[in-house]
């Protein structure tokens, strides 16, 4: 009978190791901020990020640029509810879903099986008034993520894809800097999961059948993937390039709104995209240069100044980034230089 | 006392349960500032401790009603002199927020941003930039943009690299009382509608009161300033913003310089000391594609204002030509002869440099003296009235 319970006791330890606690869908929705980020049990092995169940790894055609910073995103949609399909925009999403993403650095670029350092996990939660963003650093030892309103800064070191040493004081955002990109009109919006950006000719049908989203028409569009030339002409990959790193600022509702810079990928006002556009309120911004793009000129144009600077009242974009991306510099010099000078 | 300070605070609040989170200097200054600007409650005081708090990031508040409050411009000191991140100091993206002494020194990019913040009130706030004019400072001291209600009162700000006090893409405006000098602008009203600008001093900056109209933005017709009661002298610092930038083309030694906008009213000013002129009226120059935008001035009236001495030392292309032709120097109040009912009944004489299309080239210029004098003084612009609760902040 003692063995027999014994027994019982070992099958319930072992099922319930087995069967880890759901997603707290309840605390996603509700109205406090955890503390820790293993409250919503998003993983099932915390800095593993094992996704629990209903907790689904993603990717984006062409991610933001964000120190080199290596990213692990995931989408949770509750049991039952599904984000709506939306062509245009970013998908609506129901109360109780989440986004995580989470940064992080290798030791060593070029080995795939290097290790990984994860600094952060940033989550996005919607709830009935809409969704809140939140920052969550991961202890010395990885046993958690705690929430840093404040943000903070993290000293972080690898080896880069050339071999060279690379070290910079990691920025983790505080709360209002999180919304700052992930503005529109005064409400927090996503930025990344729209039809474009994760349409790689499967997820959108594989999220339907997961029952995540509702439904994948056949002509979604797409963006391409920046750095593969062979997935778009170099205006696209261009354009897609500036869309998901400016276009959450540089938006007629977004933070930048001020600027009459708008970056969006399907923004057809030559001006509005910075062709020939003056500065406005760039400052030292402007580099000493007259237009945002000068048409053919890379080296005359705002654009790739801005790009080029670690300087904070000259760097853009403004947050996120401490060191130059030079691949993404290099594609929008083409870019340029490749547009037909004026007159 | 400082607990007696806090309650008399909570007593004259509106909220019951108003509180106020103070931060003193010390190690971790920025987070625990930070901190205290994110979890601010409405109705709430953030209090700034006396000392010098070195910061290496922007400061952000979102929250609305929060009162930001220092123990005073010399006392209280944000410096950002090693900031490695963000675009600006502090920057407030929430209504009915009250910044008030305390100073802001040495920002990479701008002072202090306020976007879309209603009732936004700056009071006896310091930004400069301690080494004085220099193209590498940042570009605006205080910088309200897409705001409805702006009140920017007592301020001081020294060695923006733009203007110092800049109201951009705004609606109801009232920039008064503050000493501006050594930016390149000293104050800039741009793309805005109902600006008061009074009892200011501008001086030894590049230009002291700018009120100008752009292309290509989201709000463009800015219109119905009033600029009286200012005292703007010997602004003639040589001109140090970066090329591209459409206030590098402002000429050094400039006292008002109008362009492209409507109903300006300029009255009861002392204007002197200024090597270009007291007074430029022109058009936009540049070409540009927005067919909601008027290139010209319209409406602008100068009366009874006091002119010093000006057009000694003109710096705008054959200036020296034009002044010997003159008589050896510009008359104080300056025209490029575009736009229409530019008029003035100050005792000062007045150039036209007689072009008549937005952008004509210089040498089309027909420079002559004109009187702009009218009987016929259009009605001036009514006077911005701010909700009560700005007014009341201040005291």
């Amino acid at each position: 009978m003692i063995r027999a319970f014994a027994a019982l006791a070992g099958w319930l330890t072992l099922v319930s190791a087995s069967a880890p606690a759901p997603v707290a869908t309840e605390l996603i929705a509700g109205d406090t901020l955890p503390r820790t980020l293993s409250e919503f049990h998003f993983f099932t092995d915390g800095i593993g990020q094992t996704p629990n169940e209903r907790v689904t790894h993603y990717t984006l055609n062409t991610p933001l640029f964000s120190d080199y910073a290596i990213k692990n995103r995931f989408v949770y949609v509750p049991e039952g509810q599904t984000a709506t399909y939306n062509a245009d925009g970013v998908f609506e999403f129901p109360v109780g879903s989440a986004l995580i993403k989470s940064f992080g650095y290798p030791a060593d670029f070029r080995d795939a099986d290097s290790p990984v350092r994860w600094l952060e996990t940033r989550v996005l939660l919607r709830r009935a008034d809409g969704w809140v963003a939140l920052p969550y650093v991961w202890n010395e030892d990885g046993s958690d993520a705690v929430l840093r309103r404040a943000g903070r800064r993290i000293p972080v070191s690898w080896i880069d894809a050339q071999g060279a040493q690379q070290a910079i004081d990691y920025r983790v955002p505080n709360q209002n800097q999180c919304k700052t990109c992930h503005s529109n009109n005064d409400e927090i919006a996503l930025i990344g999961p729209n039809a474009r950006n994760l349409n790689d000719g499967q997820r959108l049908a594989q999220w339907v059948d997961w029952s995540i989203l509702d439904r994948a028409p056949a002509g979604a569009p797409r963006v391409p993937v920046w750095n593969d030339e062979s997935d778009g002409t170099l205006d696209q990959r261009a354009r897609a390039y500036l869309d998901i790193n400016c276009a959450h600022c540089h938006s007629r509702s977004g933070s930048a709104s001020n600027s009459g810079l708008f970056l969006g990928y399907n923004e057809v006002d030559q001006v509005a995209r910075g062709i020939l556009k003056r500065p406005v309120a760039a400052g030292r911004g402007s580099g000493g240069r007259d237009y945002d793009i000068e048409p053919g000129h890379p080296e005359r144009s705002i654009f790739v100044f801005r790009m080029r600077s670690q300087d904070p009242g000259i760097a853009m974009p403004e947050l996120g980034r401490g060191m130059l991306h030079e691949e993404g510099i290099a594609l929008i010099e083409r870019y340029i230089a490749a547009m037909d000078e004026p007159g | 006392m400082k607990y007696i300070a806090a309650a008399a605070m909570l007593l004259a609040s509106t909220s019951a349960f108003a509180a106020v989170h103070t931060v003193e200097t010390g190690p971790d200054a920025q987070e625990r500032l930070q901190e205290a600007l994110i979890i601010a409650e409405p109705g709430d005081t953030v209090e700034i401790g006396a000392g010098r708090f070195e910061l290496t990031d922007g400061l952000s508040l979102d929250v609305a009603n929060v009162t930001v409050r220092g123990a005073g411009p010399d006392s209280s000191i944000l410096d950002f002199s090693n900031q490695v991140g963000s675009g600006e100091g502090l920057l407030v993206t929430s209504d009915d927020v009250v910044l008030r002494d305390f100073a802001v020194e040495n920002t990479r990019g701008d002072g202090i941003k306020s976007k879309e913040a209603d009732r936004i009130v700056y009071h006896n706030i310091r930004v400069e930039w301690t080494r004085g004019p220099h193209p590498d400072n940042g570009a605006y001291g205080i910088y309200p943009v897409e705001s409805t209600h702006v009140l920017v009162d007592g301020t001081t700000v020294t060695g923006s690299s733009d203007a110092g006090i800049y109201v951009g893409q705004s609606d109801q405006i009232v920039v008064r009382n503050n000493i501006v000098s050594y930016n390149v602008a000293g104050i800039e009203i741009e793309n805005s509608m109902h600006a008061d600008v009074y009892n200011n001093i501008a001086t030894n900056n590049t230009g002291g009161v700018l009120v100008f109209d752009l292309p290509n933005l989201p709000q463009v017709g800015g219109h119905s300033t009033r600029i009286f009661h200012n005292l703007i002298t010997d602004n003639n610092t040589a001109n140090f913003a970066h090329e591209g930038n459409i206030v590098a083309s402002v000429p050094a030694g400039m006292g008002i310089m109008v362009m492209a906008n409507r109903n300006v009213h300029v009255f009861e000013n002392v204007i002197g000391d200024h090597g270009t002129g007291n007074v430029l009226i022109v058009s936009y120059t540049e070409t540009f594609d927005d067919e909601n935008y008027n290139p010209y001035p319209r409406e602008v009236l100068l009366e009874r204002n006091a002119h010093g001495r000006a057009g000694y030392a003109p710096d705008i292309p054959g200036g020296e030509a034009l002044a010997a032709a003159l008589g050896g120097s510009l008359p104080p109040i300056l025209w490029d002869g575009t736009g229409e009912i530019v008029l003035s009944n100050d005792e000062a004489s007045v150039v036209s440099l007689g072009l008549t299309q937005a952008g004509q080239p210089l040498t089309d210029a027909q420079p002559r003296p004109v009187s702009l004098a009218t009987d016929d003084v259009p009605e001036t612009p009514a006077a911005v009235v701010l909700p009560e609760t700005m007014e009341a902040a201040l005291r």
